[in-house]
């Protein structure tokens, strides 16, 4: 970890990426292609993660980690296994409706853990999707072309919508769909542009003028921002879009744009970072990164007549809450497109003080320094694969832009931005 | 030796039941014609009996229960003292951070807990009582009340003539139609302090205000508690993050939470209650030795014979009034719990006096521009004013937050309460005051400035300049204010230095 931390900025950036990049590689059925939530003895896999794999495959060909012909083997084999796949009502089908259940069985692709019929996850899947549907445009890669667009115009956007103007976060075939809606600004962006995209069963326009409506514009530690806790919810989406210069009708109201409002969100993790109200260890301005993610478990200590709760895997957020003292230790680098300088300076210093937070230089998902005694902190076993594949990836649009590159050429994403009201900019 | 404090006296009870509803008492000859008949005698009937009293007009407030209703017999009264107990133990089990040493488990008697509560009870119905309204000159008529007509009501066999009328019959708890409940023997907010012991194992069904107030009150006394709450989130008509940190907080007191969750079933058991329940697709079963209901209210409309009085109703949403509170007769007026969908204490006092003021001294007053605060009891409390960001949305009204965080004022700090925020929501573009959403330990106190600010028309900009007392915790609304005015200053020295020329 010392060379790591002698080496160039660019240098130990391209390391890190590399790094992250072969997670994706060394935990990967050879099979189905399907990618493991966690480097976790008998993870299953998390369709998510597939998602940030397809889309990292043309990251890897560019900076010569694969082969062209080796992506689109990995390529077709996911899009190949997600287009055989049995989607039904059955409780064990890989998906329903042209979405799929959050967790599969790497061997088979079946259901497991009686999970849900995803949104979220089955968005971020779909958006690698035609990241590789987009990227690989050669004569003999039409195969990739062709199921990549049948995947996505499968997927069916306004049955999600249930007869309502939101948009449900799941569903399971022995409840139907949950409870639980969208509410307030979060990852759901590309949820709702790749829905409304769609030429074949697209959400309703009403449906993102309704989540607009429960988004909160905050003067907070002073800043004005569009207000979600948890750091990754101002990344996710912006993984594979360039929001720059692009603005919906709520942006444009506000004179600000997704980008900047990243950028905000950033400086008030860090202020909060700075001001560290609860007095967890290690705080700083450049030691932060609260987010979803892995804890120590739900278990109490007593620090200073103070009780302190940690949590196990859970959304943390700034500055409302829930903070345990946990950060994500890979989450101050996937900041870099937005706060290049911040984004350095914490990650560095994060790797000189607590170095163990990145074994075999990949982050861990969780590093919890207040829960100390005398073992240097909590940190999270292995690594999860949603963390690598969003560091892959935001590294990559910092250098280069690729991903954004890829998706601004996409139809169905420009569309489903139109019809989301985004104007301006690239559009 | 006994402490005087936790001394019960004896008649404490029957003190209370004499303010309230006197055992031998007897209704007046009614007059020929009331100027005001008044049903219903809690916290709307009472304050409109006051003040009709005192502008000088003949009144009849009529109660078929006690005086002070829900609020002050099994509501807002007996539940805070109880949550003040709890709080003191709360307090207790953070002594060590105040450098104190207490016992782990301090030793509790709820026999004294509700003794206290009934002593504060008593105290406190003496202002409303039979004696101090009768003194003022209301007459009081307990028994059931029906209307005859648009101008006359019976109680009991005696006709009340009246040129006007409030109904101010409340609300009371709404029972679930959960197969299998009425075999428990639960109880409801009407009858949860009537309770010998303290439960060692309650199940508040549902996750209003009321159900977390005395869900984390229970838990700090000593019970096991779960609280079932059929939504994803307590406090529907709260925001979010406010709804988060009680759910946080209850987490820490040892509430066991289950939300997303409903209970499809119940049944009884070698003495025991178990609560079937389901969430998404698993089921479960939540074993109690008692069941708290708190699953809203509905108001009390039925067998008051309103179609003879044309005041139109549903049992749902209550008696229809318009903006000036006035029924669909002319003469008759709705105040409280019986017609708002704000059913809070306050709300019900408030909507009185103005129903008052409409009906007897010919003002033109509207409920829509009363901005009525509201708070539930939590730890931290929980409190709102005005428009959430969200109503404003929904009118296309342009609104931003200016948010201070409890953790950033040094008098939360100085009392280690510093858990919460303090919004206040404006249009953007003014300095006008929407609304607040004011997360606290005493939040109940600081949104009371707000509603003074706001009913004065205060913006921001003066609120920024009107100096506070140091170290104090309402200083988060100023710290809120002064945010603005630094944007503004910011604002306008950026548009002249851009001006052209």
């Amino acid at each position: 970890m010392g060379d790591l931390t002698r080496l160039s900025d660019e240098a130990m950036t391209v390391q890190l990426q590399r790094a992250a990049f072969s997670y994706l590689i060394d935990y990967a059925n050879g099979d189905t292609g399907l990618v493991a939530d966690t480097s976790r003895q008998g993870s299953p896999c998390s369709i998510a993660v597939v998602g940030f794999a397809l889309s990292c495959y043309p990251i890897a060909i560019r900076n010569g980690w694969l082969s062209r012909a080796d992506a689109v083997a990995r390529t077709l084999k996911v899009l190949r296994f997600f287009s055989r796949s049995t989607l039904s009502e059955a409780p064990d089908a890989t998906g329903y409706k042209g979405f799929y259940y959050h967790f599969l069985d790497m061997q088979t692709g079946k259901r497991v853990w009686q999970c849900e019929l995803s949104l979220i996850d089955t968005a971020l899947l779909i958006a690698g999707v035609l990241v590789a549907g987009c990227y690989f445009d050669g004569d003999n890669e039409s195969e990739i072309r062709e199921l990549a667009d049948a995947l996505y115009r499968r997927v069916d956007w306004g049955w999600a919508q249930n007869g309502t103007s939101g948009v449900s976060q799941g569903w399971k075939p022995e409840c139907g769909f949950l409870h639980y809606g969208w509410e307030g600004y979060n990852e759901a962006t590309l949820l709702y542009v790749l829905g409304l995209g769609s030429p074949t069963f697209p959400l309703t326009p009403a449906g993102y003028v309704t989540w607009e409506l429960t988004y909160q514009w905050e003067s907070l530690l002073g800043r004005d921002v569009l207000y979600s806790g948890p750091l990754f919810t101002h990344l996710f989406s912006h993984a594979w879009i360039d929001f720059r210069g692009i603005r919906d009708a709520f942006m444009r109201e506000k004179a600000s744009d997704y980008f900047e409002n990243t950028k905000s969100a950033i400086a008030i993790h860090r202020e909060y970072g700075e001001r560290n109200p609860y007095g967890f260890e290690a705080y700083s301005r450049n030691f932060w990164g609260v987010t979803a993610g892995d804890g120590p478990g739900d278990q109490e200590m007593r620090e200073n007549g103070r009780d302190r709760r940690f949590f196990g895997y859970m959304s943390r957020g700034v500055p409302y809450g829930p903070d345990d003292g946990t950060i994500a230790p890979w989450a101050m680098l996937a900041t870099l497109p937005f706060a290049a300088k911040a984004a350095l300076a914490g990650t560095r210093r994060l790797l000189d003080r607590y170095p163990q937070v990145c074994f075999q230089n990949r982050f861990s998902s969780g590093f919890n320094p207040t829960m100390s005694g005398n073992t240097g902190g909590w940190l999270s076993d292995g690594w999860y694969g949603l963390d690598q594949g969003l560091l892959v990836m935001m590294i990559e649009n910092h250098r280069t832009g690729l991903i954004w590159k890829i998706m601004q050429h996409c139809g169905y994403v420009r569309d489903g931005l139109k019809r989301a009201g985004f104007e301006g900019g690239w559009l | 030796m006994q402490s005087i404090t936790s001394r019960a006296k004896p008649d404490d009870e029957e003190t209370f039941l004499r303010r309230v509803r006197p055992e031998d008492w007897k209704n007046p000859v009614p007059r020929n014609a009331y100027d005001f008949a008044i049903v219903g005698a809690g916290p709307a009937g009472l304050a409109a009996a006051e003040s009709a009293v005192r502008l000088g007009f003949s009144v009849a407030l009529i109660e078929r229960n006690r005086m002070g209703g829900n609020s002050l017999n099994v509501g807002s009264v007996p539940s805070k003292a109880i949550i003040r107990t709890a709080r003191v133990y709360g307090t207790m089990r953070d002594a060590e951070e105040f450098g104190a040493s207490v016992p782990k488990e301090p030793a509790l008697e709820y026999s004294k807990v509700m003794a206290r509560m009934r002593r504060i009870r008593m105290r406190i119905s003496e202002y409303y009582s039979v004696h101090e309204l009768t003194s003022l000159g209301v007459d009081i008529f307990f028994g059931s009340a029906g209307f005859e007509s648009t101008d006359m009501l019976f109680v009991g066999d005696a006709p009340v003539y009246f040129k006007k009328a409030l109904i101010a019959t409340g609300a009371r708890p709404r029972v679930p139609d959960i197969p299998g409940l009425d075999r428990t023997g639960y109880r409801t907010s009407a009858t949860i302090f009537e309770m010998a012991t303290l439960p060692k194992r309650l199940v508040v069904i549902g996750g209003g205000p009321l159900g977390c107030e005395l869900a984390q009150a229970f838990r700090r006394l000593g019970s096991h508690v779960t609280i079932v709450q059929k939504h994803p989130k307590f406090l529907p008509r709260e925001e979010r993050d406010a709804a988060e940190i009680l759910s946080r907080s209850m987490a820490r007191d040892g509430v066991e939470i289950r939300l997303n969750t409903a209970v499809v079933r119940a049944r009884r058991e070698n003495g025991t209650n178990i609560l079937e329940t389901i969430n998404n697709d698993v089921e479960s079963d939540i074993q109690a030795d008692e069941i708290l209901l708190s699953t809203g209210r509905a108001p009390n409309v039925e067998e008051l014979g309103l179609e003879a009085a044309g005041v139109e109703f549903d049992t749902v949403q209550g008696i229809k009034v318009d903006d000036f509170l006035r029924s669909t007769n002319p003469n008759v007026y709705a105040a409280g719990d019986a017609s708002l969908s704000l059913k809070f204490t306050n709300a019900a006092q408030s909507s009185a006096r103005m129903a008052v003021q409409n009906a007897l001294m010919q003002e033109n007053l509207r409920w829509s521009n009363s901005p009525i605060p509201w708070c539930t009891y939590c730890d931290p409390e929980i409190a709102h004013i005005g428009l959430h960001v969200w109503e404003a949305r929904q009118q296309s009204i342009p609104i931003k937050s200016f948010t201070v965080m409890m953790h950033d004022v040094d008098r939360a700090i100085t009392d280690g309460q510093d858990i919460g925020f303090v919004k206040i929501h404006i249009a953007e573009g003014s300095d006008r005051i929407l609304g607040a959403t004011i997360v606290a330990s005493r939040a109940s106190e600081l949104i009371n400035e707000m509603a003074v600010i706001m009913s004065a028309g205060i913006g921001m900009k003066a609120l920024a300049a009107v100096a506070h007392t140091y170290p104090a915790q309402s200083e988060a609304i100023m710290l809120a204010a002064q945010a603005y005015k630094r944007e503004f200053d910011k604002t306008t020295e950026e548009a002249a230095r851009n001006a052209p020329g």
